[in-house]
């Protein structure tokens, strides 16, 4: 009787122990959550690596450098090793790459989309509102060591544009929208006087009046035979926007998929039709709308303030032979609207992330790099490299930036006219901006809206029919293509349970248990026999 | 008899004359256009060609960008649709039939949107360099775009990383009696870890090389180099 009740003791212990080794198993693909230590440890050595984007602007990598070696000299126990970027979708792809082998960088610039991907991980991004709030080492907190804003001086609403999913997941960094780039010598030269806000009736006038061609294929307008009169940079952005300004469907705040409406067709046909006379493309389909400006091949070229540098006769960067520029009157202005009374634009730029780590300390030293970029110093150097603006009051109350705005136009370089006035245009256009909604799978819902428009370009100057038929294939080409019939319907707020695992997935886990506890029995069996002997 | 000898002979070695001096021609199968027929298609118009692969640059997300050549000329298959599986098996000489859409970005003649098929039992093809060196900064240039070119006797003028440090793009300025040229070290077809982009990244200005490079185009010639080595 007391051999057959160890027996089952044994069993029953040897079952409990697989038992926890399997959880073990299942639970090590996930990092525990960040808990935030009592003091940061300056006697320890950290070595951090931080993800950075460029816009191929080697004034911007420079500034990095300077920040990085400006923090160090401040906490001279954190090492911060720089890998950049010029492309936020490539950070994107690496980003998704390492989640999986736990190598993701501890500092991120990235956009709040793709942290809602990234978030799908378990504990992989550090929330930061508890960190944001700490009194010591929150935003402007009595340990932090040097002169950080306060939660407050950061722009309530692009903090906010970093909150989804019931908490704070980045930082902004920097902010820009996008601006149209007009060359005014062109639209003077067709007989037009541009509005005080531009609409999208009149871009398309202007645009398809430009088209025009004399019978050897030369544009009438600028003598050559290159001539795109509309060109977008992202159309991502345009249909997002169009959708936006209309009232049209995009997504709900908790990822219903709304794109695939009738206002969307009604824009596709649009631009459909004014692609078909040969006055609207892309950058994906025809190239960077900076150079076809420069070269007096464009007359509506929208891209990102942040691109501001690369715009106009003058501009500091320019990317085409110097034989091919072309002098014009330039001016900056918002985006075409629907309601010129109401406008509306995008808000993006860079936000910045915290992965998490095993060690606590690694991530409060990463907070504190992180917070250490959004100082006056840091801010107002960087905004001032392209038209992008600080998000904190307190650097774009301050007297350096005041400063810098008043003296647009002074030089062709740090005070080039079109970066401050891109810089200016946002600034006065705060309250008119918008961001569309944060959740699992909206990363692809933006790629998909763009899309809409690519193909929708290619496919009329393909030749192919584009009618009723065709926008119901690409609708559901392009469902199908982005995932968007499986992805959007969960919020990162409220990540829905995965429900029962499957009955095979028990079978084979109830399998391994019991082949662990018959070997164990056997081994506690072989033993119980030797002792014996 | 011997009439009818001299003139056997005279057939025979002029049909053997005939031989050793023909060229490989690309056979093409039924519905495939010849270089010059892709050449003279139309912008955004369907084309179907086949070519044989010269190099490719990464593969990411079922997609891949490849430089293809036939013995007439060069194509540029941007990110042509492909599985990874595929990939592995686009080495250098491998035939294939792509169909898909002629375009130009920036200056640069490609076929996008394009799909592929190996050709079965296709011969192999690895292009030797077109010495273009002749005609750097002339418009037949052009002619040769998307070729593995030769350009030799290059001075080194300038060395730039797309990000002011290893890991992006190289930007090359290469100049020949007196004017500059822009080449660049692309790092998805020779990236960091590669000993071309190791030995580019340590060429000291004033030096002289031949460089070997696909005749890519950027708002005017800008190839992708493939091989650098002190001029000969």
């Amino acid at each position: 009787m007391r051999r057959l009740w160890m027996k089952t003791l044994c069993l029953a212990l040897l079952a409990i122990v697989s038992a926890a080794l399997l959880a073990g198993c299942h639970g090590s693909r996930g990092l525990a959550p960040f808990a935030m230590p009592e003091s940061f440890d300056t006697q320890k050595k950290y070595e951090i690596t931080f993800w950075a984007k460029n816009d191929t602007n080697l004034t911007q990598v420079n500034i990095y450098k300077k920040t990085i070696a400006d923090f160090q000299a401040i906490y001279p126990n954190i090492t911060v090793n720089l890998r950049l970027y010029t492309d936020y979708g490539k950070i994107y792809n690496d980003v998704i790459t390492n989640i999986a082998t736990q190598t993701t960088p501890n500092v991120c610039i990235t956009y709040p989309d793709h942290i809602a991907t990234y978030r799908t991980g378990q504990n992989v991004v550090v929330p930061l509102g508890e960190l944001i709030d700490h009194a010591s080492y929150g935003l402007g907190g009595e340990a932090v060591n040097f002169d950080a804003p306060t939660k407050e001086e950061i722009f309530p609403k692009f903090l906010a544009e970093c909150s989804f999913g019931g908490d704070i997941y980045a930082l902004p960094f920097m902010r820009s929208t996008e601006a149209c780039y007009v060359n005014k010598t062109f639209v003077e030269k067709l007989g037009f006087t541009l509005p005080q806000t531009l609409t999208w009736d009149f871009v398309w006038q202007v645009a398809d009046a430009a088209a025009a061609q004399d019978e050897e294929g030369n544009y009438l307008l600028n003598g050559q035979k290159v001539l795109r009169p509309f060109l977008y940079k992202s159309t991502d952005n345009m249909m997002i926007s169009l959708l936006k300004q209309s009232g049209g469907g995009y997504s709900t705040d908790e990822g219903e998929i709304l794109l695939f409406n009738d206002t969307t067709k009604s824009i596709l046909e649009t631009v459909a039709l004014h692609t078909q006379k040969g006055a609207f493309s892309t950058f994906k389909i025809d190239g960077y709308p900076a150079n076809y400006l420069n070269a007096g091949q464009c007359i509506f070229a929208i891209d990102s303030t942040g691109g501001a540098t690369w715009m106009g006769s003058d501009a500091p960067l320019v990317d085409i032979p110097e034989e091919n520029l072309v002098d014009f009157d330039i001016e900056v202005m918002t985006i075409p609207q629907i309601d010129a009374d109401h406008p509306s634009m995008i808000s993006q730029g860079p936000s910045v992330c915290i992965f998490n780590k095993k060690d606590p300390q690694e991530v409060l030293a990463s907070w504190l790099f992180t917070q250490y970029l959004l100082t006056n110093e840091v801010q107002i150097a960087y905004a001032s490299t392209e038209g992008y603006v600080p998000v904190t009051s307190k650097a774009q109350s301050s007297e350096e930036y005041v400063d810098y705005l008043s003296r647009e136009g002074e030089d062709n370089d740090y005070y080039y006219d079109v970066k401050i006035k891109a810089s200016k245009l946002l600034i006065d256009n705060i309250g008119n901006t918008f961001v569309t909604p944060v959740f699992n799978g909206s990363a692809s819902l933006r790629d998909a809206a763009g899309q809409l428009i690519e193909n929708t370009v290619k496919s009329v100057r393909r030749k192919q029919t584009v009618d009723d038929a065709y926008y119901e294939t690409l609708y559901e080409s392009i469902t199908s293509l982005y995932r968007l019939d499986r992805a959007g319907a969960t919020s990162v707020g409220e990540q829905k349970e995965l429900g029962p695992l499957p009955s095979t997935a028990v079978i084979l886990l109830i399998s391994l248990g019991t082949a662990w506890v018959l070997i164990g029995a056997s081994f506690v069996h072989g033993m119980v026999k030797s002792r014996k002997k | 008899m011997k009439k009818f000898i001299a003139l056997f002979l005279v057939l025979a070695l002029s049909l053997a004359f005939a031989g050793c001096n023909s060229e490989p021609v690309d056979v093409k199968s039924e519905g495939v256009m010849t270089y010059a027929e892709y050449m003279a298609a139309e912008m955004d118009a369907e084309v179907v060609i086949e070519a044989y692969v010269q190099a490719t640059q990464s593969w990411w997300d079922n997609k891949i960008t490849v430089y293809a050549q036939d013995r007439d000329g060069a194509y540029f298959l941007y990110e042509m649709a492909c599985s990874e599986e595929d990939s592995a098996k686009l080495t250098a000489g491998t035939k294939i039939k792509v169909t898909g859409f002629k375009g130009a970005w920036e200056g640069e003649v490609e076929i996008m949107d394009g799909k592929f098929e190996f050709v079965e039992g296709g011969d192999t093809y690895v292009a030797e360099p077109f010495d273009a060196t002749a005609l750097l900064g002339k418009d037949e240039l052009i002619d040769h775009q998307n070729k593995l070119c030769a350009f030799k006797g290059m001075t080194v003028e300038k060395i730039e990383f797309k990000n002011g440090e290893p890991g992006d793009d190289i930007y090359v300025t290469l100049t020949k009696d007196g004017a500059s040229y822009s080449f660049c070290v692309e790092r998805y077809l020779t990236g960091p870890d590669t000993d071309l982009y190791k030995a580019v990244s340590e060429l000291a200005a004033g030096s002289v090389v031949d460089v070997e490079a696909f005749l890519y185009w950027y708002q005017g010639a800008n190839p992708h180099i493939t091989a650098v080595a002190a001029a000969q």
